[in-house]
């Protein structure tokens, strides 16, 4: 019998926003199985909401996570809407607009995080400082059109908060027609690159009917070829006005994970250009005073894939039950498929291709079972999937000349 | 044959109640023998994507709304059973139809307290080990 060890993964670190705790079960190189442990940072929200007015609840749900830290309060407000009679009805035109402008700005800034960080796994430092460098600009944008740079609060019921300035709009032309090359360069290091193509190419696969049958969302689900989109199917703010193209991969492996989220970075930078193109004068708020009895259910596509609240209200100032489901909620657990039958170099870049919050695997450590003796911890692991990438460039060294 | 038809036909009377608060979103109310036979026909049949399950408790039992989106169309069907038992509130889990309902019947198994029968990992998700057993977070008996 081979001999088993157990390669736990999280879940604590002073960075997270997402702590999970990952256990693979590994004989040799290979990943036998894998226990996922969730609900270290359960700070029981959907309970707090309750005790909150409609108002309050934006901000509170705007703290479930640093990152996507729009598509929740958006979520929240379109099921208020909905009980009050749908976005499009309550919602003033230009208020629509700067929603739209907002759910995609966070998208670019996310993708590029996932990207510099994906980067780093594999050993590829240039992308992640590139990235990263590149994420700077839309988090000045953030920070010129909202006041802040993450937690915007830009989101209320029926409206924004915020206006647009006159003089923001030439400013975020002009940061969307920058950061346009650099996505180019990005493509091109990542589509044309033999190694990141050997490197990523066949692992972490999901399949599509596994997609299906975990009910995974957004570029996770995409790269298997599941064709959804919320921002298709049931359109918000104004993207059934505009044109852009849902991105679909089929082979559902780390690379077409990657390059989803790659090209849909473009169709963003393409949307806020027609949004800020189009967008007309008016009000931002249509200054909703009550909610009515009812129940109502919001759903946006954040960077992650869908993001789904339910509210139940009772005509009182009050959410009577709140229900959250973040996309993470979904992909995360289909990691069960995808790390195991790999090896344990590939394990640290498929855990992170659904993109859950990196910070939990910066706390690996490989501990042997019989002796409890820690014989690797977080960073040895990227080092080895660092090392496999480098061992990969030394073998296509020749076709590369 | 339009999906609507598609249930009606199907379901017949096993919809005690069918309720559209917009174009969007279909609320179907269902006897709690029937989830499993239902579920299985949204899922396989009909193709829908499981999105999520909401329990809630109110004053009349446990109601948990199975929310399905039909992506083809943009709508939601959202199954509402109620539970009236509170003491034993248990229900057929959906978890042997497919994975992607694991973990939230595992979340209103710990948090509201109701049993899924057959699920296969029927153990705690987000609460901490040392929670005391038979306390259930978003249970309203402690509220004044």
């Amino acid at each position: 019998m081979s001999h088993r060890v157990i390669v736990p993964i999280g879940p604590y670190h002073p960075l997270q926003e997402e702590p999970e705790f990952f256990q693979l079960y590994v004989e040799g190189e290979k990943v036998v199985d894998i226990d996922i442990v969730i609900g270290y940072n359960h700070r029981g929200i959907e309970k707090l909401a309750e005790a909150k007015h409609f108002d309050q609840v934006a901000f509170l749900v705007e703290r479930i996570c640093g990152i996507c830290s729009s598509s929740h309060p958006y979520a929240y407000v379109l099921a208020v809407e909905d009980i009050l009679g749908g976005e499009a009805r309550v919602v003033p035109e230009r208020a629509l607009y700067i929603r739209t402008i907002i759910d995609e700005l966070q998208r670019l800034h996310s993708h590029l995080l996932w990207l510099g960080l994906a980067g780093h796994f594999i050993g590829y430092n240039t992308v992640w400082m590139w990235a990263w460098k590149y994420r700077e600009p839309v988090l000045d944008c953030f920070e010129m059109v909202t006041g802040n740079r993450n937690s915007y609060a830009m989101f209320k019921v029926g409206g924004v908060r915020r206006d647009l300035e006159e003089e923001d709009i030439p400013m975020l032309k002009k940061a969307m027609d920058e950061l346009l090359p650099a996505v180019d360069m990005f493509r091109g290091a990542v589509m044309d690159d033999p190694v990141i193509r050997s490197r990523l190419k066949n692992i972490g696969i999901l399949t599509k009917e596994q997609a299906i049958d975990w009910c995974v969302v957004g570029p996770t689900a995409r790269a298997s070829g599941v064709n959804i989109d919320v921002r298709r199917d049931e359109p918000y703010g104004v993207f059934n006005r505009l044109s852009w193209n849902v991105i679909l991969q089929k082979e559902g492996d780390v690379f077409a994970k990657t390059v989803a989220r790659i090209l849909e970075l473009y169709e963003s930078i393409s949307i806020i250009r027609q949004c800020l193109d189009k967008i007309p004068n008016g009000e931002i708020d249509a200054d909703i005073k009550d909610v009515p009895a009812g129940e109502g259910i919001g759903r946006v596509e954040a960077p992650r894939g869908e993001c789904f609240h339910y509210v139940k209200t009772d005509g009182s100032n009050r959410p009577v039950r709140h229900k959250i489901r973040a996309p993470s909620f979904m992909n995360v657990a289909s990691n069960k498929v995808g790390a195991v039958g790999g090896t344990i170099s590939d394990a640290a870049i498929t855990l992170a291709a659904v993109d859950p919050c990196y910070c939990c695997t910066e706390r690996l450590a490989v501990i042997d079972k019989p002796t409890d003796k820690k014989v690797m911890n977080g960073w040895d692991l990227i080092r080895l999937s660092q090392e496999k990438t480098n061992q990969l460039k030394e073998e296509l060294k020749d076709t590369l000349k | 044959m339009n999906i609507r038809d598609s249930i009606r036909e199907r379901l017949g009377d096993k919809i005690k109640d069918w309720k559209e608060t917009s174009s969007r979103r279909i609320y179907l109310s269902v006897d709690c023998a029937d989830i499993r036979e239902i579920v299985g026909f949204f899922f396989t049949e009909l193709e829908m994507r499981f999105a999520t399950a909401s329990g809630v408790d109110t004053p009349r039992g446990l109601e948990i709304l199975y929310h399905f989106s039909f992506d083809r169309t943009g709508e939601i069907y959202t199954l509402r059973v109620l539970l009236k038992d509170k003491k034993h509130p248990e229900i057929d889990s959906i978890t042997p139809l497919f994975k992607g309902a694991e973990w939230i019947e595992r979340e209103m198994w710990e948090l509201l307290g109701i049993n899924f029968k057959g699920h296969p990992n029927l153990k705690r998700l987000l609460l901490a080990e040392d929670w005391p057993e038979g306390e259930y977070p978003l249970r309203r008996q402690n509220e004044p």
